[in-house]
């Protein structure tokens, strides 16, 4: 591989890409390198480093929008945002210990690249529903605005919600605008301990649809089976458990607690948790701290997203089947799943997947295992050929990121 | 018929009427193929009926089988489609064209499942967006994006549309409440789109096939989510002397972290018109009034409802009043919902705009939307989505004077071109189709417009759906892929435009 390419500006990079695509070479993108381990382990001729375009370029709190460039550290954008009592409603994760490097790190555009999001997903969407305009450099070195600045939009294609989770290999984001929210004054957290009656999957996912079906409003709902709750802060001893996060105004989540545990008695005993533990709680379902291993000899961890009511059943299929560990956020429709280090049993777990509807993503193998099996759901058909189509329609040479979704895309 | 001219009529696929009608009628039933013009007349005009066509001839499919029978042979033999839901697309979107063949999505109607536990909804796209929510409210659910028109627009509209209504600032759009979709490609090849889950599994297609137009494929099937309905809704109609005071009232709410449910305004000849139409008590003597609802938990909306009436009074609001009852809140409603009718009694007709700007902008875009109505000679009514910046002035003309639609066409030209240079958008929700069209490099340079081209051909390389329609110009797909962008500039600058 050659030296890095460190463009300063929008106008370098474009004409960095555009010299990759006249000689037919590929590139790999990256911002704070923070989620390079995420996807398929690909090799390209050099890396486009654009942790150089930094820096807020729009921020009006009274009008709910940021604008950034593409390599601003997700935490100055937090401690910005913060300062104005607003947030990304859609908690990105941050993925960094999991992947075994530092907490803490990670650009916007990174953020957005692979769509990340955390427990709110359930109620305030993911990092694609918050993206209201790019700019971006296409593979082939042309500079690019879609969207705009104002949340109501249809003018064109919505390219940005596109670009979000496309992993940079449609096109290398530059500048980013997106809609930001006023943070709740207040959240608890009521949990209910010991599930029951009957397999505590089967009780979790009647609580769970039972809670989401009411107008109780959680922004977060989570599947706890023993094991994993013991590892989480504040909830040892607690068996196995669902948690439900309220936040709003304290006269609002006083009266939908008392609601909601009127709904819950039915299930196992409840407990609440204030303020600061859930916030505690919620961060590191949103992190997957259960699973974070350390360096030692890391577990190979699948996150599926699934309808929700049979999140439970098939997290625990899954766990009992192939010698692993699971729990459930978004209500039920995300599955983390860890398995033992090594071969990722990639075949078996798309195949219970399969039978419940929705698909699997491999967030953390070794490279040669990344490198060996889809990390993506496999695409068929005509659907195989449209994405295809798409990606070459942005970049025809495949010079950005290339298989790092798909294998030769 | 005015300004926007459509891609000129193929005569030779025009000839061949009768041979293509016969070929459909062997694909679809019999009585689902239309070829006279007499039974092809309703079909000639959408929502924005100034613009009238009649189409090569309708088809009206009855299962995706079919769709894709339909679509696979016009693509073999060049035939352009026209894509149709409910025809109240008020861009033009579903205006046929006299060499394609029409296909009404119509009997498309049924509700094939509603799964409660996983809180969605699996429709047939020709249902209406009402009747999503009528087939769940008895177990307290609802389908969020509540456009006006909603008892007879279709969901399929919707998607194609990405629509909107008085609720998205706190719940979204169509995009943000759809999870899947069934799609036929021009080749009639079929592609399932995300499903009961949340996140896609790999590029995320489902989003710009949301407000596609209808040019990307044709919708068949779509997965909603169903939303639990809030306990209480609670609305404060409140009256300001003049829109910069409402203006900042908007901006305090939401700077105090507050989101309402909606927040409408309407100015003062929009309050007049639906005042005279439907006698809610509207004030009268009044600049700005805003219709600003709470919903959720009765303890929330009684605490946020205090700070609202706390802020809008610090506001120098001129005139106040909180529902009591829900009957009472529907009346604050009834006058918003009823203002395009209300103002078409004021014109023999009238444009519809659709800009979004940034919020803050509002009284200078008013003032000096006042200042071109009066240069056009023209009226205006405003009715407006304050809460996200969502503008509908509705340009008040008649069609049988000389001159008047070029002119109401002009003016509202003129105010699109301002909500872009004061930072916002063409259109918030009605599509840009045939009306905006010609704007769009407005918005975009040529270069930008370029890359969502290659997409469009990354779905329909023959560009055989709905053509005319949101693109200035139509390259043909072979060359879009040949031009290149650099500095700006496009290598091939000249190329026609309609
Ligand atoms: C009085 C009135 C009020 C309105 N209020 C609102 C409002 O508040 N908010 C809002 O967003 N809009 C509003 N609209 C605009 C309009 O109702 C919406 O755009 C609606 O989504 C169109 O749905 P439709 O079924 O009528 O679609 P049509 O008008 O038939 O078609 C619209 C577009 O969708 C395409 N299309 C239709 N069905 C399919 C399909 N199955 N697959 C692929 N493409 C398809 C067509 O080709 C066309 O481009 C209003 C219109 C009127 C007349």
């Amino acid at each position: 591989m050659t030296a890095p390419l460190t463009p300063r500006d929008e106008a370098d990079l474009a004409e960095a890409v555009g010299g990759a695509f006249a000689r037919s070479e590929t590139l790999e993108v990256v911002g704070q390198g923070s989620r390079r381990a995420l996807g398929r382990a690909t090799r390209s001729d050099a890396l486009l480093d654009v942790s150089a375009l930094s820096g807020i370029t729009l921020y009006e709190p009274e009008e709910l929008v940021l604008s950034a460039r593409a390599g601003t550290p997700l935490s100055d954008i937090a401690a910005q945002l913060d300062a104005h009592g607003q947030m990304l409603a859609f908690e990105p994760a941050d993925l960094g210990p999991l992947l075994g490097g530092p907490a803490g790190s990670g650009s916007l555009g990174g953020t957005v690249a692979v769509n990340l999001c955390g427990p709110r997903r359930l109620s305030a969407g993911a990092a694609r529903d918050h993206m209201l305009g790019l700019r971006a450099v296409s593979g082939r070195g042309e500079l690019f605005k879609a969207g705009g600045r104002v949340v109501k939009n249809v003018t064109g294609y919505d390219l940005p919600r596109l670009f979000t989770g496309a992993f940079g290999t449609l096109g290398v984001l530059t500048e980013l605008t997106l809609k930001v929210m006023p943070k709740p004054p207040a959240e608890e957290t009521l949990l209910v301990c010991g599930l029951g009656p009957g397999e505590p999957a089967d009780a979790a996912s009647r609580a769970l649809t039972s809670a989401m079906g009411s107008s109780c409003e959680v922004s977060g709902a989570a599947f706890l089976p023993a094991a994993i709750a013991a590892r989480l802060p504040d909830l040892e001893g607690v068996g196995d458990a669902v948690a439900f996060r309220m936040e709003g105004v304290a006269p609002s989540i006083a009266a939908r607690r008392e609601r909601l545990a009127g709904l819950m008695a039915a299930y196992g005993t409840l407990e609440t948790l204030p303020e600061a533990p859930s916030r505690a709680l919620w961060a590191a379902l949103r992190d997957v701290q259960p699973f974070h291993d350390g360096k030692a000899a890391p577990r190979v961890v699948w996150r599926i997203s699934t309808a929700p009511a049979g999140g439970p059943a098939l997290a625990e299929l899954l766990a009992t089947t192939l010698d692993g560990e699971a729990f459930c956020d978004w209500a039920g429709g995300l599955i983390w799943l860890a398995l033992p280090p090594g071969a990722s049993r990639a075949v078996e777990v798309r195949r219970a997947t399969a039978r419940h509807g929705g698909h699997a993503t491999l967030i953390r193998a070794d490279a040669a295992e990344r490198a060996r099996v889809p990390v993506f759901q496999p695409l068929e058909g005509a659907l195989a050929a449209l994405t295809r189509r798409v990606k070459a329609s942005f970049d025809p040479k495949g010079v950005l990121n290339r298989g790092r979704m798909h294998e030769g895309m | 018929m005015s300004g926007r001219r459509l891609p000129d009529a193929d005569e030779r696929v025009i000839a061949r009427r009768a041979e293509i009608a016969a070929a459909l009628a062997g694909l679809v039933a019999p009585d689902a193929v239309i070829a006279h013009e007499r039974q092809m007349r309703p079909y000639e005009t959408d929502g924005l009926t100034a613009y009238r066509q009649l189409p090569l001839v309708v088809v009206l499919p009855s299962t995706t089988a079919e769709v894709a029978a339909v679509l696979k042979y016009c693509h073999h033999n060049e035939i352009r489609v026209v894509p149709r839901g409910a025809g109240t697309s008020l861009s033009g979107g579903a205006l046929p064209l006299g060499d394609a063949v029409l296909i009404g999505m119509g009997k498309f109607t049924r509700i094939l499942e509603i799964d409660l536990e996983n809180r969605c909804a699996v429709v047939e796209p020709g249902v209406t967006n009402l009747a999503i929510t009528k087939a769940v409210e008895a177990q307290g659910f609802y389908y969020a994006p509540d456009p006006s028109s909603q008892i007879a627009c279709t969901i399929g509209g919707n998607v194609a549309e990405n629509a909107g209504g008085v609720h998205c600032l706190k719940y979204g759009l169509t995009t943000h409440n759809v999870l899947g979709a069934e799609l036929v490609l021009p080749t009639g090849e079929i592609v399932e789109l995300g499903g009961k889950h949340l996140d896609a599994g790999g590029l995320d297609l489902l989003s710009v096939v949301i407000g596609s137009e209808g040019l990307l494929g044709i919708v068949t099937r779509v997965t909603v989510r169903l939303l639990k309905k809030p306990d209480t809704a609670r609305a404060l109609l409140v009256g300001f002397a003049t829109s910069e005071d409402a203006g900042e009232c908007v901006a305090r709410i939401i700077g105090q972290g507050i989101i309402p449910a909606g927040i409408e305004m309407m100015d003062r000849d929009a309050i007049a018109a639906a005042e005279a139409f439907v006698q809610v008590g509207y004030p009268l003597d009044v600049e700005a009034l805003l219709i600003i609802e709470l919903d959720g938990p009765e303890a929330e909306c009684t605490h946020l409802m205090e700070q609202v009436v706390a802020i809008a009074r610090a506001c120098r609001a001129a005139n106040l009043r909180v529902s009591q009852s829900e009957e009472e809140r529907l009346g604050f409603w009834a006058g918003r919902k009823a203002a395009f009718p209300a103002v078409g009694r004021l014109s023999p007709d009238y444009l519809c705009m659709d800009g979004t700007i940034p919020r803050k902008r509002l009284p200078e875009v008013l003032a000096r939307m006042r200042e071109l109505s009066a240069r056009y000679g023209l009226r205006l009514a405003n009715v407006f989505h304050a809460g996200d910046g969502n503008l509908h002035p509705l340009i008040l003309f008649d069609a049988n004077a000389p001159g008047e639609l070029d002119a109401a066409e002009a003016l509202g030209s003129d105010i699109l071109r301002l909500c872009v240079e004061v930072g916002g958008v063409l259109t918030g929700e009605h599509g840009v189709g045939i009306e905006k069209r010609d704007l769009m490099p407005v918005m975009f340079s040529d270069g930008d417009l370029l890359q969502q081209q290659r997409l469009k051909c990354a779905f329909d390389g023959k560009g055989l759906l709905n053509p005319g329609k949101v693109f200035p110009t139509l390259h043909r797909c072979a060359e879009a892929g040949r031009m290149q962008v650099s500095g700006g500039a496009l290598s091939f600058p000249d190329l026609p435009r309609f």
